[in-house]
């Protein structure tokens, strides 16, 4: 068992351009404000683009957990380009492969059909949330 | 010979955190939506996990920053990792100059935001515009 943590932080893509963006953002809205509100915390992936030092302290003192939205990997490279290594990785696209009956769709934000494969995603990370929290090593 | 330019690049900082980003996202959306052969984005992280592609963006295009709070994320990385944006704006300046109210929720736009949103993609296409006409 590992330290215990208070906070988990919860990377998603920041693309405007594929619906799975808005996918991974809808996922770690949900886990922030209703699955796991306090433990789960976001930050916004563009501050360590410019080494902001706050989120860069956030991020490298506490467990990450990035959901991206297409192969690129924006946000587990943007972590990585800071020396640390990311938790656990998803692709949001894995949420809809497991759950063909909610398409997604939307680009900006989903919508209906999205929100609630994104409460289902949620869920799937909210363990890994705790596990994290808990200083389970992955 | 002058290259006519066909696209201006549009950077929205998407910041994550603040409901500026979400409106952020909404509003470069609506332009890119409704500018198609005059626009194009790209993600702002991509200047760090994208190749040489992306990191000539600004190069390319001359570019429009538009974020949400006063870190400046996409003008500063646009800067320090493309090259020098033809135009910054910032949502709080917008709002303020539109007497608009900020939003205050993370996602779910909806009808009370419409108003912000249209304003700030109206000063996008606007910069747009002075973009393209300087060119």
């Amino acid at each position: 068992m590992g330290k215990k943590h208070q906070k988990v932080v919860v990377l998603p893509c920041s693309g405007i351009g594929k619906v799975f963006g808005a996918l991974a953002r809808e996922t770690a809205y949900e886990l922030v404000e209703n699955v796991r509100p306090g433990l789960a915390t976001l930050t916004c992936l563009p501050l360590l683009v410019i080494n902001d030092p706050e989120a860069v302290a956030l991020v490298t003192e506490n467990p990450v957990i990035t959901i991206d939205g297409c192969p690129k990997d924006c946000a587990k490279k943007s972590v990585e380009a800071l020396g640390k290594v990311v938790d656990k990785a998803y692709e949001a696209i894995k949420f809809y492969k497991e759950h063909k009956d909610l398409k997604p769709e939307g680009i900006a934000e989903v919508t209906d059909t999205g929100r609630k494969l994104a409460a289902v995603a949620a869920a799937e990370v909210a363990k890994m949330v705790d596990e994290l929290a808990a200083g389970e090593e992955k | 010979m002058d290259i006519q330019v066909m696209k201006v690049g549009v950077v929205s900082c998407s910041g994550e955190e603040i409901p500026e980003g979400t409106l952020c996202r909404l509003a470069c959306r609506k332009v890119l939506d409704e500018r198609p052969g005059e626009t194009v984005t790209i993600c702002l992280p991509l200047f760090i996990a994208g190749g040489e592609e992306e990191r000539t963006f600004a190069a390319n295009y001359p570019t429009i920053t538009v974020d949400g709070c006063d870190k400046l994320c996409a003008a500063k990385a646009t800067e320090m990792l493309s090259g020098k944006p033809s135009k910054s704006l910032s949502i709080p300046e917008i709002l303020k100059k539109r007497g608009l109210a900020p939003p205050t929720k993370l996602r779910h736009f909806g009808t009370e935001e419409e108003a912000a949103v249209k304003a700030v993609a109206e000063e996008i296409a606007r910069a747009v515009d002075e973009v393209l006409e300087e060119d």
